[in-house]
């Protein structure tokens, strides 16, 4: 197969205050795959998103995005392939306004102007929030306020999107509206949730984090429907829902 | 939160007054305050000629008189210390009817009183007729430093996020039954304020994630794109250029 997008091997953590959180993750996302990382609470889930992009550095293990390894050489450009958004829009979206937000990353980047603008406009456009780039990020709702922190990332055209708990806090509505938006977008995804009904709306293919390892890997109904699994990690479907009756959404697209 | 134009000091409009660049107002309303702060107290006509100049742009700026006094109450602790002056200040004194005044604090209640209500009319004005952000671009166009600048930004994105995370911890204490009525009640404030405080901290952390995420280095990428044409100059600084001749003269007219 070709090079990974994302390559995990041996990934270790402990915080500075010596509570370990990961204990050697292994974990391979190839291009186009949509992958839902899923877990309890308190799992690890977010410390390994955060190495992703190099904010945390392991203390053992390596991270490789598309081959290039985090290290601090080249942090700059790991970011612009990873992009990740965070759970609480309001702590992503920062700048006056929704255009100004968005141009942010792209910026960084130290693109030209004219670049800038085509990017903020077509990563407005994927998330159907160009009508609102002139507003305050705090004018918007919840559910829009989300879309826009999906624009502020995909303007620096990662290879790999990092969602952070994306169905957290939307109204049915909006969580429709965001799982339409991500399955239109051309980019690989992985998904960190413990919404279980969205990673199977959207994720071929699921991982579970338990404990600081990877402990599950496969076709996301097939790790759905082993209910002892779930179990044992503190993971559960919703009251009423048959797991024999989740399957890929129809149209989506096929792994690999 | 969410829906709605939410900043209190802004009035929605389009005159000629809304549409001015935000900088060049800035300017315009500092030189306007130099030349009344710098316009000797005795020249009472140079006054009356400033409180027209002002009550002419509040015309053109079609802002409701209403509008604009309410939000002149941040002067009330100067109207209090300026009626108390003639009572306090010594020196000669002069009958005004049944009292006996100060002739000096007379004319320091004058200066303070007049000085502060020109000076608040006009910076009420610029805070009615320009988006708050609109503000921060224009700091940062007039070169204040960046620390500053990012300051006063952050400051007004993260405002209404904080007021409204402090209302939801009021419903919350109300909700289980405290009022706070009297200075007894005072510690429970108190610890709103602190859980509050460490609730700031902690986002402020997120919100410095997010951006490093985003390839954020310490600097603001770009800055502020406003640009004034001389038109726009010439009308902004007509009100300060008119009061500047109002103060030269004052000064000419006060010459023994």
């Amino acid at each position: 197969m070709s090079t990974p997008v994302l390559d995990l091997r041996g990934v270790a953590y402990a915080y500075p205050d010596g509570h370990q959180a990961l204990f050697g993750v292994d974990l391979h996302v190839h291009r186009g795959e949509r992958v839902a990382l899923l877990g309890p609470n308190g799992a690890g889930k977010t410390t390994l998103v955060l190495h992703l992009n190099g904010i945390l550095r392991s203390g053992a293990g390596t991270v490789r995005i598309s081959g290039l390894p985090v290290a601090p050489d080249n942090l700059m450009e790991i970011r612009r392939r990873v992009g990740v958004v965070f759970q609480d829009p309001d702590d992503q979206l920062f700048m006056p306004t929704v255009r100004d937000d968005v141009a942010f990353g792209p910026a960084n980047l130290g693109l030209s102007r004219e670049v800038i603008a085509e990017r903020v406009e077509s990563a407005l456009r994927a998330v159907g929030m160009l009508d609102f780039a002139d507003r305050p990020p705090h004018h918007l709702s919840f559910g829009q306020r989300r879309r826009v922190a999906v624009a502020t990332v995909l303007a620096m055209e990662p290879e790999i999107l990092v969602l952070d708990e994306p169905s957290s806090n939307l109204d049915p509505a909006a969580r429709r509206e965001l799982a339409q938006i991500i399955e239109s977008l051309e980019v690989t995804v992985l998904m960190v949730t413990h919404d279980l009904p969205y990673a199977v709306q959207l994720c071929e293919r699921s991982v579970i984090l338990s404990g600081g390892i990877i402990v599950a890997d496969g076709p996301t109904p097939d790790l759905l429907a082993d209910e002892p699994l779930l179990a044992r990690h503190r993971l559960e479907l919703p009251y009423g829902l048959d797991p024999r009756g989740l399957g890929p959404r129809a149209g989506s697209r096929p792994a690999g | 939160m969410g829906a709605g134009h939410g900043h209190h000091l802004h009035y929605h409009g389009h005159s000629p007054v809304h549409r001015l660049p935000a900088h060049a107002k800035l300017v315009a309303l500092l030189l306007f305050v130099a030349a009344v702060v710098g316009t000797p107290r005795q020249a009472l006509w140079a006054f009356a000629g400033y409180a027209v100049l002002l009550l002419g742009a509040m015309v053109i700026a079609r802002v409701p008189a209403a509008y604009l006094l309410r939000r002149m109450i941040v002067e009330l602790p100067f109207v209090v210390f300026a009626v108390l002056l003639p009572f306090i200040a010594v020196g000669p004194r002069v009958a005004v009817g049944p009292l006996s005044l100060s002739e000096a604090g007379l004319w320091g209640a004058w200066a303070l009183l007049s000085k502060g209500t020109l000076g608040v009319g006009a910076a009420v004005l610029l805070g009615a007729t320009t988006e708050p952000h609109e503000l921060v671009r224009a700091l940062d166009k007039l070169r204040l430093p960046q620390p500053l600048v990012q300051i006063a930004a952050f400051m007004l994105r993260y405002l209404e996020v904080i007021l409204a995370e402090l209302d939801r911890m009021r419903i919350a204490r109300e909700s289980r039954g405290f009022t706070a009525r009297s200075i007894r009640h005072w510690p429970v404030l108190a610890a709103t304020l602190g859980a509050l405080f460490i609730r700031s901290y902690e986002r402020g952390e997120r919100v410095h994630l997010a951006m490093l995420s985003r390839g954020y280095t310490g600097r603001m990428p770009f800055a502020a794109d406003l640009v004034a044409t001389r038109q726009q100059w010439l009308t902004a600084l007509a009100l300060p250029l008119v009061g500047a001749g109002v103060c030269a003269t004052a000064w000419a007219a006060g010459m023994p």
